[in-house]
């Protein structure tokens, strides 16, 4: 029977990311007796939190040198743990922390890494799903090399039931941070544009398409206009905003497009594959935002002028066809009266 | 002596991510359906690794590019006709598959070899870059794998900015949740470092460019070392492509009102 860890990294409240807690769910479907592994500046306020996780044992690396999230010292505490606990497989959720080392974990384990994992099943052995070629394909494979390290998927799972109960002792791992990095971590920064247009926790994903910068009844383009429609429904919905891959490039490009518009901003191709309950997308015709972008969207609907819309049509539940533009202008009115 | 960085980026052919892929059932394991007729490109996620490699080599004298790619040789040899004529790099090949399906660990295994049997190789100028992720496996660990053979302790996934300082060390963004980026000051080579989209649009064809690459690709390819990577001991249990076909109420004729009125009460659903 494999045995299993939970690793995962604290936050700076010494707190659990909130990913661990689906990683968790993950880790008890593969059904062995579970560890817990911790690393931070404190892990207090996150062994606390899993008092009644079930777990056999708490490890935790514990210290200023492992406050912030940078591959040398992240590496060398994961690793100390998941030696420490003996698992056989390491589940931690994919936070980009988590994300950062878990490949060098697994390397100096000598075992082996699975990442974006989607499912976790136990029956006849420990079998996981996940996503090949960008969200296009499906697989279920196992492999027989130990520890296997697996890197949970945020969304994937329902953050687990933790019942409340007597935390198991923590024991405190003695670790040097002493010659692993040579990285410091300065600080984070916001997107240059200073309007927070990505937002993870949001029930509604908006997807913008090229067609927001084409020509408009007027004959011309108006970005302006865009612009304004765009982050009102942001600001009144709440909304977090994706973008195809053409419309972000417009921007890289130096064209006077939308501001507030990055890379970060992109689904699809090479940008994200969010997750949210609700998708909306306007003036987008591509097959990347509606099929990968929106592979994790539940509820889909869609603005745009072409009932034929290949893209749309299969992938949408509903796709209104109509100009984005007056509709959008409408909807922002209706969601200004509410508030 | 040399001041520059060595820019060693690791980046390989996938299919064009806008083709339809079909999985299928080879003697090597799970594969695509007509795998090698597919069109191919340089990975989106490396090729953003390479012109941000071009581009702080145009900017740090002395320095210089090296793409080390393992695929088809075929695949390789029509996709370098095309990334040969953007950016200025020396391409070393392996000759292997380059199919999502293949073991990370097993090609980490090559790719680090390689690397160390790259001529006149200078750790304390080496930079190792490539994506984050790819279009093919998409796992974001080949890279991380590979720097852990070099024994390299700095590491960068999800970066998309590199300011080098005027002391050898140099400054990172990482993509980090929430939209933000991470600031890091690393205090100099070796390093890896993972891209994510960068900031620089395509460079444009350059024939001058594509003139002076060919010269070395079309050798590189022809001797490329065998590296014949598989699925490991990844035992497939189903590969498939799911069918998410949805019913799609089209909607015609509707008043923008009324299209709001639907959309309003559809966002304030729970």
């Amino acid at each position: 029977m494999d045995t299993v860890l939970l690793l995962t990294h604290t936050e700076a409240d010494g707190g659990l990311p909130r990913a661990a807690l689906e990683a968790l769910s993950a880790a008890r479907a593969v059904g062995g007796p579970l560890a817990v592994g911790l690393f931070g500046a404190s892990v207090e306020r996150a062994a606390a939190a899993l008092a009644g996780a079930g777990a056999t044992k708490v490890l935790a690396v514990e210290g200023p040198a492992f406050d912030d999230p940078r591959y040398g010292t992240d590496a060398a505490a994961a690793t100390a743990l998941a030696k420490a606990s003996g698992a056989t497989v390491v589940v931690a959720p994919a936070t980009s922390r988590m994300a950062r080392v878990a490949a060098g974990v697994a390397q100096r384990l000598g075992g082996r890494v699975d990442t974006h994992v989607t499912q976790v099943a136990s029956d006849g052995g420990v079998a996981i799903t996940r996503w090949f070629y960008k969200q296009r394909i499906e697989a279920k494979l196992r492999r027989e090399e130990r520890p296997w390290v697996l890197l949970v998927d945020p969304g994937a799972y329902p953050a687990a039931t933790v019942e409340g109960g007597a935390s198991p002792v923590v024991e405190r791992l003695a670790l040097s941070a002493d010659g692993l990095t040579r990285t410091k971590v300065l600080g984070l920064r916001a997107p240059s544009s200073g309007e927070q247009t990505i937002r993870p926790d949001a029930k509604l994903l908006f997807v913008a398409g090229a067609g927001w910068t084409k020509k408009q009844a007027s004959g011309k383009p108006e970005p302006e206009r865009a612009e304004q429609l765009i982050l009102g429904l942001l600001r009144s919905a709440g909304a977090s905003l994706g973008s195809s891959k053409s419309l972000v490039d417009q921007a890289g490009e130096g064209q006077k497009v939308f501001e507030f518009m990055t890379h970060l901003n992109q689904v699809g191709q090479t940008g994200s594959t969010p997750r949210h309950p609700k998708g909306l997308a306007t003036c987008c015709h591509g097959e990347e935002p509606h099929v990968v972008g929106w592979r994790f969207i539940r509820e889909r609907r869609a603005v745009n002028l072409d009932a034929g819309c290949g893209w749309a049509r299969g992938k949408a539940d509903v796709l209104y066809v109509a100009d984005a533009f007056a509709v959008m202008e409408k909807v922002n009115a209706l969601l200004a009266a509410k508030r | 002596m040399s001041t520059g960085y060595q820019i060693v980026v690791l980046g390989s052919v996938v299919p064009d991510p806008l083709q339809t892929l079909e999985p299928a059932q080879t003697p090597q394991g799970p594969g695509l359906k007509n795998e090698l007729m597919l069109p191919h490109v340089l990975d989106p996620w490396a090729a953003h690794a390479l012109y941000e490699a071009a581009n702080l080599a145009a900017r740090t004298p002395g320095s210089k590019v090296t793409l080390l790619s393992l695929g088809p040789k075929a695949k390789l040899q029509q996709v370098m006709m095309a990334v040969g004529q953007r950016v200025p790099f020396e391409l070393v090949a392996l000759d292997g598959p380059a199919g999502g399906f293949t073991d990370p660990h097993e090609v980490a295994a090559r790719l680090a070899d390689a690397v160390k049997a790259l001529p006149g190789l200078d750790r304390s100028r080496l930079l190792l870059f490539g994506g984050w992720e790819s279009a093919s496996r998409g796992a974001g660990v080949t890279l991380q794998l590979v720097g852990e053979r070099l024994e390299i302790p700095d590491q960068f996934q999800g970066v998309d900015q590199l300011t080098p300082g005027p002391d050898g060390a140099f400054e990172v963004l990482e993509r980090v949740e929430g939209g933000r980026h991470q600031v890091s000051s690393c205090a100099g080579a070796p390093a890896v470092l993972g891209w994510a989209t960068g900031s620089l649009g395509e460079p444009k064809n350059n024939p001058q460019v594509g003139m002076a690459n060919m010269r070395a690709i079309m050798p590189a390819l022809q001797k490329a070392a065998p590296a014949p990577v598989g699925t490991g001991r990844v035992e497939y249990l189903s590969v498939a492509v799911p069918r998410t076909q949805r019913e799609t109420r089209i909607v015609k004729d509707m008043s923008p009102d009324d299209v709001a009125r639907e959309l309003v009460e559809w966002i304030a659903q729970d």
